[in-house]
């Protein structure tokens, strides 16, 4: 029995992220069909789901990385409209310095790994048009400071920092513009548990002091569970259930979901 | 009076697919509570009294009948509200309470009992000096505000976890067993923030192992049990 919900009738605001119908084929792959997604101003939406799931490339869709074969994207904010994945490369990249703030599981992705922590910082305001080498410095300084990164290492460069002083570097990058949205993928995993709660923690500062509608991916159905305030389920590329986060993990309605809860230690 | 909750025709039950088993949990639930009532549920171990209340809050999704909730934004049906409008309504009006505290890794204890209060728009300042009031009322003394509840004693812990709880006044109040464990002193303080929430006009539906400890506050006695007369008035049940 599929129980299905009214629409939101107290919350007036639109969704600020709002993907609809988007499909993704690799050769005879199909990473993603035909899925949608959407999270509120200052929610927190996790997607679960085990690798190949298409989890990621959803992700990186959100992040103009990639664009589907079909669907829409729009984000709800002042001089943004129209479907997103129509833009050009160059008002794509302006849009993803601007607005939004995206952190890898592998920092390779996100970070020059030579270049000094604050450099990597300051580079995405430098994207963004700034050029006043003093005001690069404090906002760098400023982003790198939220992230509890400590500032005796300021010129560090990523590769001689630990796992969890990187993903610090790369979280402190992406809200250096103070970005509506911030993606996550993964971005505890492969961390020791003490610098894992470090990070959860201050994802979870920076939600309760900024507002940042965040989209988090991850495997691991505990991150999940601190962080999102509604779960959506994937699975072969097909989302199968959504539901409030505590909903998914005590009342799973899909077999999928009830076996990816019970499997969890 | 107002009525704040409107319940009717509820049942809930659980599908487990590995099993290829339907497990009924209650099928036909009837009440309506009004503003500032307290309704005990009663019922044998198994007779779905947790399960009620975590139904109401959304937790579990019912399978059928409506959950009519007199929101200041309106009237809503919490059974299928959208999860958009229920997260609201979780964040400004309708509260759950057990015993256990869900600490997280790093945040001090006073942050903890603050969230609430920011999550509702109040200034970090302002809820802080809250969230310090409301660990003093239950006795969490002041050297343990600002560590990490993490490495709290079980009853101490329970402490913070009430004090979070009911620091935001709301219209509805699920309580599951909150008085289990705790200590006479921090019972007082508990019982006398339900009354006062009470006075307020919160409206309450408590699971209790021991309901002599809210004893005063029951207006209505609702039996879970199957066959049972479903509502007895509060004056011919003996606790």
């Amino acid at each position: 029995m599929t129980i299905t919900l009214d629409a939101p009738r107290l919350v007036a605001t639109k969704p600020l992220l709002d993907v609809k119908g988007v499909s993704k084929s690799y050769g005879s792959v199909q990473a993603v069909r035909n899925v949608s997604a959407h999270a509120y101003p200052g929610e927190v939406l996790g997607i679960v789901g085990e690798s190949g799931s298409g989890k990621s490339t959803l992700l990186r869709m959100m992040n103009l990385e990639e664009i589907p074969e079909q669907g829409r994207y729009t984000l709800d904010l002042p001089d943004v409209s129209g479907n997103l994945f129509d833009l050009d490369r160059f008002a794509r990249r302006m849009l993803c310095a601007t607005k939004i703030g995206i952190v890898y599981q592998n920092p390779h992705l996100g970070l020059l790994m030579k270049h000094s922590s604050s450099g990597n910082v300051a580079e995405r305001l430098l994207v963004a048009g700034e050029r006043s080498f003093a005001t690069l410095r404090q906002a760098a300084t400023e982003a790198l400071d939220a992230s509890e990164f400590p500032l005796d290492r300021l010129d560090a460069p990523p590769i001689e920092l630990s796992g969890g002083m990187q993903q610090r570097v790369q979280l402190a990058k992406a809200i250096a513009l103070e970005p509506a949205l911030l993606l996550l993928d993964e971005p505890t995993t492969g961390l020791d548990v003490s610098v894992q709660a470090l990070v959860l923690d201050t994802l979870k500062r920076l939600q309760q002091d900024r507002q940042i509608t965040m989209v988090i991916v991850s495997h691991d159905l505990g991150v999940i569970r601190t962080l999102a305030d509604r779960v959506m389920v994937m699975r072969r590329g097909e989302v199968v259930e959504t539901g409030l986060a505590d909903q998914i993990f005590q009342d799973p309605q899909h077999p999928y979901t009830q076996q990816l809860v019970h499997a969890k230690l | 009076m107002t009525q704040v909750l409107e319940i009717e025709g509820l049942k809930k039950g659980f599908s487990l697919h590995h099993l290829e088993k339907d497990i009924p949990a209650f099928d036909d639930i009837s009440f309506s509570v009004s503003a500032g009532e307290f309704v005990l549920l009663k019922g044998a171990n198994g007779a779905g009294k947790s399960t009620l209340l975590r139904t109401l809050y959304r937790s579990y999704l019912p399978l059928a009948g409506t959950i009519r909730f007199h929101s200041s934004y309106g009237e809503i049906d919490l059974a299928r509200a959208a999860d958009v409008d229920v997260a609201q309504l979780r964040r400004t009006e309708i509260g759950f309470v057990t015993q256990f505290l869900t600490a997280r890794p790093r945040v001090s204890a006073e942050a903890i009992v603050a969230e609430p209060l920011r999550l509702a728009g109040w200034d970090a300042e302002t809820a802080l000096d809250a969230a310090r009031q409301a660990l003093q009322t239950f006795g969490v003394k002041p050297d343990l505000w600002a560590a990490y509840p993490t490495t709290f004693s079980g009853g101490e812990q329970q402490k913070v976890n009430l004090a979070r709880a009911l620091i935001l006044p709301q219209k509805l109040l699920m309580l599951d067993e909150p008085t289990a464990s705790l200590d006479v002193n921090a019972r007082g303080a508990l019982v006398s923030r339900l009354q006062e929430l009470k006075d307020q006009g919160t409206a309450m539906i408590g699971v209790f192992h021991h309901p002599g400890d809210v004893e005063h506050l029951i207006d209505r006695i609702i039996d879970l049990t199957p066959d049972a007369f479903p509502i007895e008035e509060r004056d011919d049940v003996a606790l």
